[in-house]
């Protein structure tokens, strides 16, 4: 039998590197969120359901493909995450770490109520045309959904990171996360730059949702399944790094689907939670980590 | 000690009312109600020690109260062991735990944030660990025999429960008391107002903070055995649920941290919330959104909780953190 399994390793691995690149998007917003902010979103994971729930109804009542709906809902989403800050969770919190923490907390208990009474509990899946055509690699069949998110992904992180150290925007955010005083000093709106960033953290989050739905599905309780995943990664990559959440994604895709290869599919996520507590306790700075 | 003795005859008092109350209620309704307010009382006052006088916040304080409802579940099912004695044991394991899981975090200097997160972590790995072992049913979970009796701590009626409940809540704020009374409580509240100058006036503030999270985590595993003799059933989502782990917080910030009654308030406060709108307003999620709001708005306008709207509005230390926040 753990022959078997060992020949199936290849793939498994291929498989994780797959979701690693998704996990990295939604763990991305989420690290920059904490690297400039310095708190944890909570609502982080009820966001991201939120953004599925966005792709789901533009396909299903327009019939537009998720991977186009990324040029709608990631804008969106954007836009959503500003005015939740600027008028939300900014002003609401007195602008104290603790609070922002404590509010993210009952947005997100708002927000998947809120799912539940207006798109009611049951899961709900998108098929699309190419749902099922896959490319045959040799030792694993990959799904054009699978692919196309994959690339997708690393395209999203790469702009990111262009964005964050090529433009004044992503130079003001980063003197923002190392120095508020200092930059309000020069002269940077830091309210501003606050709500921008927590904006980019949701987009990230918007553009993931479009990618997850057609490998995945949406019910208003499919965020906290990536809330433990996108800390892990935060952690193990480093909070506020943006290549470590990259990298960290990866891990953690091979992580799970080699873990659930090797140990069976309820035991093999007990390597996610190892390696979230191994790192905690043995490095807790992240691979990438600096102090911020 | 004027307040301490004041705060006794509050105690004494609002005690002695309760232990009658249910000569004067009948209805089960109000009596499971109020059993539930008192257990969550009671759960988010074990969150209270190590978050509100040692300021540790945890996020996975729900791991005591699983491994101590599964400690005396499976003693009662695989070994017909009585509750009784399996409580004892629920109690135990929830301390050791705790002991394990506060060495290592601690030792490793975690705080704020990063003992948060791998208190989570923690919880989530033993729910993994409890969905895949048979001794704990795996996912199907354990079913629990109905058979009344103070030895199994199961009761024909639910004034039992109501007095089981009510117990442990005594014992809880019994132990707070003492805390705010106590040289050790004292270190805590130093160690939460600033670790490093606590450890430079000669605090061990290692094993300070590993004893109150083993009294978090002996307080839980108790809990955990009221839990299961009551429900007669549980399943790994049940015993490490996020959920729980979240509403020990939220009962104690809303109510009011590192103070004695400050759980007991938030849990009245938001059962009767969550009952209230869950009357008027009879659709899923509908009651927990105004929940939701209802946390926002406590958080956002009284830092110091509800009880600060009792406590002297002249507390200056709120009133210019308020005024900081404002500017």
């Amino acid at each position: 039998m753990f022959s078997a399994s060992l020949s199936m390793l290849p793939a498994a691995i291929t498989n994780g590197l797959m979701y690693g690149a998704i996990y990295a998007l939604v763990a991305l917003g989420l690290t920059l969120i904490y690297g400039v902010l310095h708190i944890i979103n909570f609502a982080h994971g009820a966001m991201l359901m939120l953004a599925l729930y966005a792709a789901f109804f533009l396909f299903h009542l327009f019939g537009i493909d998720p991977y186009l709906a990324i040029l709608i809902v990631t804008p969106a989403a954007f836009v959503f995450g500003y005015v939740i800050y600027r008028w939300g969770v900014g002003k609401l919190s007195g602008g104290r770490d603790q609070n922002i923490l404590l509010i993210t907390l009952g947005l997100s208990i708002i927000i998947e109520n809120g799912a539940l009474f207006f798109f009611t509990g049951d899961q709900q899946t998108v098929s699309l045309s190419y749902s099922y055509e896959a490319v045959d690699l040799g030792f694993v069949f990959l799904s054009y959904p699978k692919i196309i998110s994959f690339f997708a992904s690393l395209l999203i992180c790469l702009l990111l990171w262009a964005l964050m150290t090529k433009t004044d925007l992503g130079r003001a955010i980063r003197a923002v996360a190392k120095q508020r005083e200092g930059a309000r000093l020069v002269g940077i709106d830091v309210e501003n730059i606050f709500a921008i960033t927590f904006g980019i953290g949701i987009a990230c989050l918007g553009a993931a949702g479009c990618m997850l739905l057609p490998i995945f599905y949406v019910d208003p309780y499919t965020g906290n399944i990536f809330v433990v995943i996108a800390f892990t990664i935060v952690v193990l990559g480093g909070m506020g790094s943006i290549v470590g959440a990259l990298l960290g994604g990866f891990i953690i895709g091979i992580t799970e689907s080699v873990g659930g290869l090797l140990l069976g599919e309820s035991l093999g996520q007990i390597g996610i939670s190892l390696i979230f507590i191994l790192i905690l306790i043995l490095k807790p700075t992240g691979l990438f980590g600096s102090k911020v | 000690m004027a307040t301490r003795n004041s705060t006794l005859v509050l105690c004494a008092i609002g005690f002695a009312l309760l232990a009658f109350a249910p000569l004067g209620i009948s209805s089960k309704f109000y009596l499971d109600i109020l059993t539930l307010i008192f257990f969550t009382a009671y759960i988010g006052q074990s969150w209270n020690i190590l978050g509100g006088y040692a300021g540790q916040f945890s996020f996975g304080g729900v791991m005591f109260f699983g491994t101590g409802a599964y400690a005396s579940s499976i003693l009662v099912n695989s070994f017909g062991v009585p509750a009784i004695i399996g409580v004892v044991v629920a109690i135990l394991a929830g301390a050791v735990l705790a002991l394990g899981v506060g060495y290592l975090s601690f030792r490793s200097g975690l705080r704020g944030s990063y003992f948060a997160l791998i208190t989570l972590a923690f919880a989530e790995l033993l729910r993994v660990v409890a969905n895949s072992l048979e001794i704990t049913g795996g996912g199907v979970g354990l079913f629990l025999t109905y058979a009344p009796g103070l030895q199994n701590l199961q009761f024909k009626t639910p004034v039992g429960f109501y007095y089981f409940a009510l117990i442990l809540l005594a014992i809880s704020i019994a132990i707070v008391i003492w805390l705010e009374n106590s040289r050790f409580g004292a270190q805590l509240v130093a160690i939460r107002e600033n670790e490093d100058a606590a450890e430079a006036l000669g605090i061990n503030t290692l094993r300070r903070k590993c004893q109150a999270i083993m009294i978090m985590g002996a307080m839980g595993g108790a809990a955990g055995t009221f839990y299961s003799q009551k429900y007669l059933y549980l399943d790994p989502p049940i015993a490490y649920s996020v959920h729980l782990s979240v509403e020990m917080l939220l009962v104690t910030i809303v109510g009011g941290m590192g103070t004695v009654f400050g759980p007991l308030i938030g849990s009245l406060v938001l059962h009767t919330v969550n009952e209230v709108t869950r009357n008027f307003i009879d659709t899923p999620g509908l009651s927990l959104i105004v929940y939701g709001i209802i946390l926002i708005m406590i958080i956002s306008y009284l830092p110091n909780g509800l009880i600060g709207l009792f406590k002297g509005r002249g507390s200056k230390k709120a009133g210019a953190a308020q005024g900081d926040g404002d500017a």
